[in-house]
């Protein structure tokens, strides 16, 4: 009872020291709404403004036909139709426009005549993605055009189709996979912030060392030091992921207890390793430079943006050690998978193991660690 | 007037050599600039990679003949794909759900006799949407052998595959179409921001909690010799965590330069100037160390890693956010990264965004001039 006690009132201390400095607060609720908000926005890999260029030598009707086709994608938004080659190189160096058509002078009459029409497309490899993207429009564009010239010239319709579904997701809009994904990037950020410079602080101000001489026990102040974590973390968990239904209307097909069990497991392994960041520290500017050390790691190696599957196998076994790999699937399963925990047994323990080291080593070191 | 000069070049001087002091007694400032681009920039260049490769495919073929065995064959020998047989679909849906396959394809047992009839045969495609972007490759992919196998049998046939129109793509740049190419540039540009705000983030509001800002007030220091006294030193670190990273995107990840060194040279001084300046504006603004560092954590890295157009196509955002990205210094460095490594000297897509940064810069220096009085609070 005397424990807990002690332990309130260590752990009242510590929100008084987070949340005193009206700096301090504004940090911590303002900077995660606003980035969810942006963030959800503008994270997409979705193109809808593809700028288009088009140098158009074929005087009959069919090229026009096709344009109009490409110009009521939505994807796609014609900027420029100019009268040589060399215009069309231009307008893709200055990037004012990612895609260029040209046409062959013969274009239409060659598929009256039953040949086939020659369009030359070039793409800004710039962004390699974007490029591979628009030229993926570009063909379903094209796949139906040709279908339908076939038919009107009497040809013959392809011998196969491809009838496409894709699970989970029906028109792969990639901000459903995205924004769950933002959900676990602020909270690593949140947690960071609260856990990594706390005891750096106190040591370069001297008053870890009067907190050690407390009648406290050490676990009772590595507790004070991580419930603060875990209580702001749930709680802008909680409303973020109410902004992303609410909002951004992502599917939450799941139930929430498998979301909650994870984002628990995920704010305590964050919480360790912010703790345990903090502990080596002697100074704030070192704990800063680690926060970042594991921050920006984590982010990249945990498949937010990019694949696991596609990076080197040495570098995948590197992202086993990141707790975010683990809960961006445990989000993404949830929300859009609908995966219920028995599924996610998997992406549980390790965080949870990874918490648990962390906590003990951050323990050892903030008792080892004297100057 | 000269004697003047002169002293305030000497205060100058001395400055700058306690900055260099401090920052060679905490090996944390040497390690921000030497060890954190050179770990992220590995971490990064072998991390970061669009390009889907080893698609994990499920053949299913109800009805194995020469022409279902031949399709399939075709998908077996792409280089993108990792294919597994089944015989029912059941089977390999089951193993979609639990991520085990990535797509699937599913030609029914009547495939090759509906391949001679007028509607022609239908091939199912599943693929796992939840990443939309690789759901897009894939079936992109499985689009492109499907093709290539049409015009194949139409040519067994005796016939050639009526397309009325053929297309003939080129990518600009980047002919081999490697994510590699496009995000390498853009990392030096988020580990510069990074780089220059870490540096300097904390040292103003160090000197304020410290108690030692109040020491310096008593000197004749004046307040723009305290703030270059701490950015030459370290610009110069910055400068050379910067060299570091290009050397290691031109001779590691073999990006081509194709645009003058110089040319890079000067972008990268002012954006490092840039990165300074904020990490500075958050020390002056701060106040104390703790607060710095949480909003150093906060505006750095998740901002410049989306809104930069490093990953994300800027021109795809809604506008209100297109407005915003203007906020972000390194969308601008980003710009003439990808375009001076890959594309060459393009003044008429360097030299605005130069400006954006010079403007960008002015103005940072024009807050922290204000902001940065020698009076105590």
């Amino acid at each position: 009872m005397k424990a807990l006690l002690q332990l309130l009132a260590l752990v009242h201390k510590e929100f008084l020291a987070l949340l005193r400095d009206p700096r301090s607060r504004l940090v911590l609720i303002g900077p995660p709404i606003i980035q969810l908000m942006v963030f959800g926005y503008a994270a997409t890999f979705d193109l809808n403004d593809v700028p288009v260029a088009v140098h158009n030598a074929d005087r009959g009707t069919l090229s026009r036909q096709l344009l109009a086709r490409v110009e009521g994608s939505p994807a796609f938004h014609l900027v420029a139709e100019v009268a040589s080659e060399e215009a069309l190189r231009e307008l893709i160096d200055e990037r004012r426009a990612m895609l260029a058509l040209s046409f062959d002078p013969n274009f239409s009459r060659d598929i009256e005549q039953g040949r086939s029409g020659r369009l030359q497309a070039i793409l800004d490899g710039r962004n390699s993605n974007s490029a591979l993207i628009a030229l993926g429009y570009l063909r379903n564009i094209l796949i139906d055009f040709n279908q339908t010239q076939s038919l009107r010239h009497g040809g013959p319709p392809l011998p196969a189709a491809l009838k496409v579904r894709a699970w989970h997701n029906e028109n792969m809009t990639s901000r459903w996979f995205i924004v769950p994904g933002i959900v676990g990037l602020l909270l690593l950020v949140v947690t960071l912030v609260v856990t990594a410079l706390s005891i750096a602080r106190e040591r370069e101000a001297g008053t870890f060392d009067q907190l050690l001489v407390t009648p406290l026990h050490p676990w009772q102040i590595l507790l004070g030091k991580s419930i603060p974590g875990l209580v702001i973390g749930l709680l802008e968990a909680s409303f973020i992921i109410l902004l992303a239904v609410a909002w951004f209307e992502v599917p939450l097909r799941g139930g929430l207890g498998a979301l909650y069990l994870g984002i628990f497991l995920f704010l305590l392994s964050a919480v360790g390793v912010g703790l345990m960041i903090s502990a080596i520290s002697i100074t704030q500017q070192q704990a800063l430079l680690g926060a970042f050390l594991f921050l920006v790691p984590a982010v990249i190696l945990s498949g937010f943006a990019t694949p696991i599957a596609n990076m080197p196998q040495v570098v995948q076994w590197l992202s086993y050690l990141d707790p975010l790999r683990y809960f961006l699937v445990i989000v993404r399963g949830v929300f859009l998978e609908g995966a219920d925990a028995g599924l996610l047994i998997h992406q549980y323990w390790p965080m949870a193991l990874i918490g648990g080291i962390a906590l003990l080593a951050a323990d050892w070191l903030a008792r080892h660690r004297m100057y | 007037m000269s004697g003047a000069g002169q002293s305030s070049r000497r205060r100058l001087r001395g400055m700058v050599r306690k900055e260099w002091l401090q920052i060679l007694r905490d090996p944390s400032s040497i390690a921000i600039a030497f060890v954190l681009p050179v770990v992220l920039l590995f971490l990064f260049g072998y991390g970061v990679s669009l390009d889907a490769k080893d698609i994990r495919l499920g053949l299913v073929v109800e009805h194995m003949d020469s022409q279902s065995r031949d399709l399939a064959g075709a998908f077996v020998r792409s280089r993108f794909f990792r294919p597994h047989y089944y015989r029912d679909i059941q089977s390999a849906e089951q193993d979609l759900t639990e991520r085990r396959l990535d797509g699937i394809v599913w030609l029914r047992h009547d495939f090759s006799r509906r391949l001679e009839q007028p509607g022609g045969a239908a091939i199912g495609v599943r693929v796992n949407g939840t990443d939309a972007n690789q759901a897009r490759i894939t079936s992109g992919y499985i689009q492109g052998v499907w093709f290539g196998w049409l015009e194949k049998y139409a040519r067994a046939q005796g016939r050639e595959l009526k397309t009325p129109v053929q297309l003939d793509h080129r990518v600009w740049f980047n002919a081999a179409v490697s994510s590699r190419y496009f995000l390498v540039p853009g990392l030096i540009a988020i580990i510069m921001t990074l780089i220059g705000s870490l540096l300097t983030s904390m040292v103003i509001a160090r000197e304020w909690e410290r108690g030692t800002m109040e020491a310096m007030m008593a000197t004749p220091l004046r307040i723009p010799e305290v703030l270059a006294g701490k950015l030459i030193p370290y610009f110069a670190l910055g400068m050379f965590g910067m060299l570091l990273t290009v050397a290691l995107a031109l001779w590691l990840f073999e990006v081509p330069l194709r645009g003058s060194f110089v040319a890079l040279l000067g972008a990268s001084a002012l954006f490092m100037l840039v990165a300074l300046a904020m990490g500075l504006l958050i020390s002056i603004v701060a106040k104390n160390q703790f607060v710095a560092g949480q909003i150093a954590i906060i505006v750095t890295f998740l901002p410049a890693f989306i809104l930069s157009g490093f990953i994300f196509d800027i021109g795809s955002m809604p506008a209100p956010i297109q407005v915003i990205t203007h906020l972000v210094p390194a969308r601008y460095f980003v710009a003439i990264l990808q375009t001076l490594f890959l594309a060459g000297d393009i003044w008429p897509v360097i030299l605005p965004n130069l400006g954006a940064m010079a403007l960008m810069l002015l103005i940072f220096m024009a807050i922290i001039r204000r902001r940065a009085h020698k009076r105590i609070a």
